[in-house]
């Protein structure tokens, strides 16, 4: 239980006005205020690159405004550094964890805290606080070993020993199946009710509806809007927030059963190379061309080892267990199933998918040079790769300067945009993805979204891997789930339902595998 | 025999304590994300600070305290041209090597061939005159205890205290520490100094003690073994006195050989305790995961607070 004894001062908990802060070339927040009142959990709604985690950072201490006021509890105060933030009774959950990969998650919470007293007897207050909160952790294991939604606990937890009257919370439930989601909710609303504000920053807008009890909305890094977020429907806070008309993907027609496989999965089994990743088990699955197949499940379950094997950056075993249209390509390295037409976007956009330090042309040619012809005579032909760049940059309206511009300036939306066209455009005939929209705004997953379906419809196999049900059941035709290395028997997405799915995708890494049980869940889904 | 094998232990002791006292400075260093390449020119500048200071007031003390501070006078210069000013590490590592043999070698152009005071070797009473057991363990000098102490004392700071705990979480990621409102630099410079402190200490032990003698490139790259131990190591502090033992225990065999004048050319005996070091140190530390957690993950990455 937190404890508060403090007299509480009148009027709101945080309010901030004016701040204003200007990066070389872009003026990052523009005059924007900010009132959390107390006992409340306040949405901070925008794009990516709308200034959000800019104004979050100044609340914080990261980021130094170049002008505006904060008034914490009706004193105005600046706040120099994180540890200033945290005297005054602010914490915050990272979007990008700030753990320390190397060390034991008491040793983690430890270093978040300032005084030797408070460090005192540390051990069973995380597993106090981890249990009554419903946060459950094992505070000797190494943060290494740990799975995101596990790490994400971390960060709570050390937020809360701190007894924070405000908790700024940065996308959190990204990582989360909806049951863990469901959960964390509660400890929020309950959080919230023992006087502990909440700032919760998200692109969910359907959680910020459940959640939330007002909203500001950013956008350009001004001010937009104020809401009460339950009063408007999702479709109107996205629209306030990207300034357009959002429409859903148009469905497709149903993709004809007599399609000829373009990718075939076929018993794959491997055994991980991680000590801590996933072995794949028994994976037979197969992709007609014109078909999206989506793979559901949380993180931590063979998700990236199946993309390693179907995109060649870990062999397959055997070359028969990944056939693209046809072609026994398990043996393969990546750059051989491209010249076989397969492409592949990994999940992570920065140092997998792109070299960010390297301009997008160079980005471009990376994984283009085969398909897209760009290299002469052994020597990279530099002005069809800054055709192909640019064209990728026109067809899926990347906001950037050109493609010369570095990888890591465009914001992670933009580069998800890029990397996705890049693939697309080489007009593959099986595509894999990993997490389409991870970190990205409404606006760009839409572009992404509809460039996936517009791929099918040519007649591409698409598989897509997320961890985001609601993407799976906009874009898909047949729905798997991958637990525990096993992958089930796709149902067809009209069947199927976020409940029957979620339980497949169960509350922990660890999963019993019986086929039984899943056998049980889908015949219930049906 | 018996006399054999005391003089072996003995030299074995003595030939890994300079190895020793520069490897656990460069483990601090290191342990905070900092790779210093600079280790053998602190090293060098340490031994003839300590000479020339020894020679000229006759005291050893002074000598060893002023190699202390040459030492880490080159290392805080590392620090303001790496850290402040970010250069790569890598090469300013190895600019400092090439300085501090040159700068050594300049100064101590005067003092070549002239013997200075000895480091004393401990006596104590009852203990040192054990047999075998007493000059092994208890006649040694004062260096040679304190490198144990220091390196154990590392040891413990990193494993049982807070300061060691934020040194460690600053090597694993400057920005988490940052955001979690540590000083990243402060305690870089901090780990560094102290890096260079113990390389100077270890050139005191080269010029004072080992050989008590000054020559050109005296420490004959024992600073780049230093370097190579605590990776070796997997950047734990008890497999740094395993490697350095075993160093100076091929060190001595190779000498030894060498006077019974076995056909072996001469050169491949000398290199042999460097590639045996290598060889076995390699071997046990081929565990991936071993090295993941160990190795500071932002080693040699510079540091720069977002504002």
């Amino acid at each position: 239980m937190l404890v508060r004894n403090e007299s509480i001062a009148p009027g709101p908990l945080l309010a901030m006005t004016g701040m204003t802060k200007q990066y070389p070339g872009c003026l990052a927040n523009d005059q924007v205020s900010l009132t959390v009142e107390r006992n409340q959990i306040h949405a901070l709604l925008g794009e990516n690159g709308a200034g959000k985690s800019t104004l979050v950072k100044m609340i914080y201490g990261v980021v130094k405004p170049d002008a505006g006021e904060i008034v914490w509890e009706g004193q105005k105060v600046t706040v120099p550094n994180p540890g200033a933030a945290q005297r005054l009774g602010i914490g915050m959950v990272f979007q990008h964890f700030s753990l320390f990969e190397a060390l034991t998650v008491t040793e983690n919470i430890a270093l978040g805290l300032a005084t030797a007293k408070e460090r005192v007897g540390l051990r069973g207050r995380i597993l106090q606080i981890s249990t009554e909160y419903g946060l459950p952790l094992d505070p000797d294991r190494v943060v290494h070993d740990l799975s995101v939604g596990e790490r994400q606990r971390i960060e709570i937890v050390r937020c809360l020993l701190q007894n924070p009257k405000l908790l700024i919370m940065d996308e959190p439930t990204s990582v989360l199946t909806p049951s863990e989601v469901q959960k964390l909710f509660v400890t929020l609303r309950r959080l919230a009710s023992e006087g502990c504000s909440i700032l919760y920053i998200s692109h969910k807008l359907e959680e910020v509806r459940a959640l939330c009890s007002a909203a500001t909305i950013m956008r350009l890094g001004r001010n937009v809007a104020r809401c009460a977020p339950a009063e408007k429907t999702v479709k109107e806070l996205a629209e306030i927030m990207i300034n357009m008309d959002l429409h859903r993907p148009t469905p497709r027609p149903p993709v004809a059963s007599t399609a000829p496989p373009r990718l075939v999965v076929d018993r794959l089994t491997i055994r991980s190379h991680n000590q801590f990743g996933t072995d794949l088990k028994d994976i037979s699955l197969s992709i007609a061309g014109g078909e999206i197949l989506g793979i559901a499940g949380i993180a931590g379950n063979g998700q990236s080892e199946l993309m390693d094997a179907l995109s060649g950056e870990i062999s397959a075993g055997k070359p028969e267990s990944v056939l693209i249209d046809g072609v026994a390509a398990g043996h393969m390295g990546p750059a051989d199933r491209r010249r076989i037409r397969g492409c592949f976007v990994p999940e992570e956009r920065n140092g997998h998918g792109a070299v960010t330090t390297m301009s997008l042309a160079d980005n471009a040619f990376l994984s283009g040079y085969l398909r897209g012809a760009l290299v002469r005579f052994g020597v990279i032909d530099k002005k069809r790769t800054f055709v192909f760049a640019e064209n990728i940059i026109r067809r899926f309206d990347v906001r950037t300067t050109g493609p010369k511009a570095e990888a890591r300036s465009l914001s992670g939306g933009n580069l998800q945009k890029f990397l996705v066209g890049r693939e697309v455009l080489q007009d593959p005939s099986v595509l894999v993805i990993n997490q389409p929209t991870w970190g990205v705004d409404a606006g760009a997953a839409l572009a992404i979204h509809e460039a996936i379906m517009a791929l099918a419809q040519g007649g591409a196999a698409v598989m897509i891997i997320s961890q985001d049900l609601d993407e799976i059941f906009v874009l898909a035709d047949r729905i798997a789930v991958i637990a525990g290395g096993r992958v089930s028997e796709p149902v067809a997405t009209r069947y199927a339902t976020v409940e029957s799915i979620g339980r497949l995708m169960g509350g922990t890494s660890v999963i019993a595998d019986s086929s039984a049980e899943m056998a049980h869940a889908l015949s219930d889904a049906r | 025999m018996t006399e054999l094998l005391v003089a072996f232990l003995v030299s074995t002791v003595a030939a890994a304590t300079p190895l020793l006292l520069a490897a656990t400075g460069e483990l601090v260093a290191e342990k905070a994300g900092v790779l210093n390449l600079g280790v053998e020119g602190m090293m060098l500048a340490g031994a003839i600070a300590g000479f020339a200071t020894a020679n000229e007031t006759g005291v050893t003390t002074l000598g060893v305290l002023a190699a202390l501070l040459a030492g880490t006078a080159l290392a805080l210069l590392f620090a303001v041209v790496s850290l402040t000013l970010q250069a790569n590490q890598t090469a300013t590592g190895l600019a400092l090597t090439i300085f501090g043999r040159g700068f050594s070698a300049l100064l101590g152009a005067g003092y070549v061939g002239i013997p200075a005071p000895t480091l004393p070797k401990l006596h104590i009473p009852l203990l040192s005159d054990i047999p075998i057991l007493g000059p092994v363990v208890f006649g040694h000098d004062i260096l040679v205890y304190l490198s144990f102490a220091i390196l154990g004392a590392v040891a413990w700071c990193f494993r049982s205290t807070h300061l060691g705990l934020i040194l460690r979480a600053v090597g694993d990621s400057h920005d988490a520490a940052h955001a979690l409102g540590y000083a990243v630099l402060p305690i870089r410079y901090a780990a560094v100094a102290f890096g260079g402190a113990l390389a100077g200490l270890a050139g005191a032990y080269m010029s004072l003690a080992y050989t008590p003698l000054w020559a050109q490139d005296m420490t004959a790259g024992r600073g780049w073994v230093a370097v190579a131990l605590v990776t070796f190591a997997a950047w734990r502090p008890f497999w740094l006195l395993i490697g350095a033992w075993f160093f100076g225990a091929l060190m001595y065999l190779s000498l030894y050989v060498q006077a019974l004048g076995v056909a072996v050319p001469s050169a491949l005996l000398s290199a042999l305790p460097y590639i045996g070091t290598v060889v076995v140190l390699v071997l046990i530390s081929r565990d991936r995961r071993l090295i993941r957690l160990h190795r500071p993950a932002m080693l040699g990455r510079p540091f720069q607070a977002r504002a």
